[in-house]
């Protein structure tokens, strides 16, 4: 049985700059447990901001976002981080990692984070992630000694370390070349089919798209097929 | 969320910049020694000038003033009441120095418990015969005991034993100026004239040297019995009584009860000695204003630092913020940042405030006023380690405090759309 994960309710967004522009007009849509989407559409449609406004980092706009049933719109900053600690993974284009810590302490600092677990046994966790990605003999590397890809598959295990109910990406094969992309989206692949991980990934790559379970169009910040 | 992960974010991001770091901390250590220094050497210096008067004065002073009676006799003769009176050439007739009744007023001062000594005292002006010269000069009568106990009057003698005061019978301390003059050493007869005429012949046992060469050259010190027997007095003349308190700053106070109880003229020392207390107050304000001028330019430093530091690291706070940490844990992370600066830059600069005046404490500092005093004085009051320690806390937090803030605001969307 599948439970709604993710739901946008008429979601509109406006920029100001100087003049108002519509980023984003009425965006409704779900996306189930288990379920691998990817979003497409021409460079400015409004992926990206759509995207952050899914995320909870955006909180400027109007309509109605609920995640795992709860409703986000109008929750205050501290509740939004906890969402984004607990149930939501994020990776971006750029890896983010911090070059203060190991590979292994990037990973689990969402879970310390979070403080729900004992250390052990989050350290167990990002051991198996790292397995998963074929990368455990990067663990105590500095971040700053891994190649692009590398790099990309620790984001992806930092994000899913608290196991979230979703897991988001931004391009996260956008600065890859063919062989590192083909990695990354193997290990989405694997996480929908392994573990019924839900993903919403943003994608220029038609390819990586059409191999997707389901494809979300948008145009001029509206989607136009889902 | 435990604060432990947010001590070990703060110190990993300080670290990652460490060089800076160590120069932050150590302005702060730098201003704190300074502060620690200058204070207690300033407030050492303080209270070894205040002491050279301070000390040795009572801090109530009892005694009767020579003067015309306020109420002169034909204005309370019932016949002249409602006349208009006239008096020319009013004398200070009748009044004498004494204390009327000094054992009472003794026994009922010792009794209040804010009081925490007496010593009673006859002054009395003498000239002390060298051959043919006389040389004025004052004899005071004083108990050793109390006078020891109450105003350190053997840390002031030079030669001899105050104790022999009381126990050779006639015999005097006298001022090492004075001494010098009548070629008197310890052991060698003096010769007194008192005002009524008479003479004594008085036994050395002491040279005594107050700090204030124009009274060392006047004044000298005998038994309260050998003064009295001086003045051909009854055993209970005294003509000051020196009262010390456990708490300086009820003088005036006390000064006003006691001089309307016993009807008596009653002087406190911040009256007699106003001059002191201003000159110690500015020192005291020109230590603390170096010291805190130091402290801020080592919070500017710190601020700096931080600003940097948040400026280095939008990367690190965007997806710190990205994967769950709120604003609150990240101005937290930068306040822990800068509080231990404060905090290690503060410690090590007690330390070295400590060892510092210690060592100022070791040079030699020999000046013939002062003859108690062998090194330069330092004050170690725990109050100023207390005072810079707060203080460099409270400087790096407030240095902290807005960059905390902005770091805190910090919106990752702008941060990572950046990219
Ligand atoms: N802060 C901003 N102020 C004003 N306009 C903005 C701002 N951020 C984005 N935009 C505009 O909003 C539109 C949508 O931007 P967005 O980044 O969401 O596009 P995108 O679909 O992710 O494009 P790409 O595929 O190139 O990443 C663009 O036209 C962009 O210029
Ligand atoms: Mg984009």
């Amino acid at each position: 049985m599948s439970t709604t994960i993710l739901e946008a309710k008429h979601i509109y967004k406006q920029f100001y700059d100087p003049v108002k522009i519509d980023v984003l007009k009425d965006i409704n849509f779900q996306v189930q447990s288990g379920e691998f989407v990817s979003v497409i559409g021409k460079s400015g449609c409004g992926k990206s901001t759509l995207l952050y406004i899914l995320s909870t980092m955006d909180t400027d706009y109007q309509g109605e976002l609920y995640i795992d049933g709860k409703k986000m719109t109008g929750l205050k900053e501290k509740e939004l981080a906890a969402v984004r600690n607990e149930k939501i993974g994020f990776v971006f284009q750029f890896h983010y990692l911090l070059n203060e810590f190991s590979v292994m302490e990037n990973i689990i600092l969402p879970a310390r984070k979070l403080a729900r677990k004992p250390i052990e046994e989050v350290k167990e966790r990002s051991l198996f992630l790292l397995k998963t990605l074929d990368i455990t003999k990067l663990a105590d590397k500095n971040p700053r000694q891994l190649s692009g890809g590398e790099k990309q598959r620790v984001a992806i295990a930092r994000a899913m370390i608290n196991e979230p109910r979703i897991l988001m990406g931004d391009e996260p094969t956008g600065n890859l070349d063919k062989k590192n992309s083909e990695i990354v989206f193997h290990t989405f692949q694997q996480l929908a089919q392994e573990f019924q991980q839900s993903l919403l990934i943003v994608t220029h790559d038609p390819e990586f798209a059409e191999r997707t379970n389901r494809i979300i169009e948008m145009e001029d910040g509206r989607i136009i097929r889902q | 969320m435990s604060s432990k992960l947010i001590i070990q974010i703060a110190y990993s991001l300080l670290m990652a910049r460490w060089k800076q770091t160590l120069v932050a901390a150590i302005g702060v250590t730098f201003s704190i020694t300074m502060f620690i220094t200058l204070l207690s050497f300033m407030t050492g210096l303080n209270k070894l000038l205040d002491g050279l008067i301070l000390n040795r004065t009572a801090h109530v002073r009892l005694y009767n003033e020579v003067r015309p009676d306020s109420i002169q006799p034909v204005e309370i003769a019932p016949e002249f009441k409602s006349n208009y009176h006239m008096i020319r050439s009013v004398k200070s007739g009748n009044s004498r120095q004494e204390i009327y009744n000094s054992e009472a007023i003794m026994d009922r001062i010792v009794q209040d418990e804010r009081v925490l000594g007496i010593a009673p005292k006859i002054t009395s002006q003498v000239f002390f015969n060298e051959g043919s010269l006389d040389i004025t000069g004052v004899v005071y009568g004083i108990d050793v005991e109390a006078e020891t106990r109450l105003f350190f009057f053997t840390d002031y003698m030079v030669k001899g034993t105050a104790s022999d005061l009381k126990n050779v019978a006639n015999s005097i301390v006298l001022g090492k100026g004075l001494a010098d003059k009548l070629l008197a050493d310890v052991g060698e007869m003096v010769q007194v004239t008192t005002a009524q005429g008479e003479q004594f012949r008085l036994k050395v046992v002491g040279h005594f040297q107050s700090g204030l060469q124009e009274l060392d050259k006047t004044q000298s010190f005998a038994s309260i019995t050998t003064v009295q027997k001086l003045l051909g007095k009854s055993a209970n003349y005294v003509t000051d009584i020196q009262i010390k308190l456990t708490d300086v700053s009820l003088a005036p106070k006390l000064a006003r009860e006691f001089g309307t109880i016993f009807s008596i003229d009653a002087e406190d020392i911040q009256t007699a000695n106003s001059q002191f207390e201003t000159g110690t107050t500015i020192r005291t304000i020109i230590s603390y204003a170096v010291g805190i001028t130091l402290l801020v330019v080592a919070g500017f430093g710190i601020y700096n630092i931080l600003n940097m530091m948040i400026y280095e690291k939008m990367d690190s706070i965007a997806i710190l913020k990205a994967t769950g940490f709120s604003g609150t844990d990240v101005n937290r992370i930068f306040i822990l940042i800068a509080l231990g600066i404060g905090f290690f830059g503060g410690i090590t600069g007690l330390l070295m405030g400590y060892l510092l005046s210690s060592l100022i404490d070791q040079i030699p500092f020999n000046t013939a006023a002062l003859p108690t005093v062998t090194t330069y004085p330092i004050n170690y009051n725990p109050i100023y380690y207390l005072i810079g320690g707060a203080f460099s806390l409270f400087t790096t937090w407030f240095a902290g405090y807005f960059p905390a803030r902005k770091a805190s605001k910090i919106d990752p969307v702008v941060i990572i759309r950046g990219k």
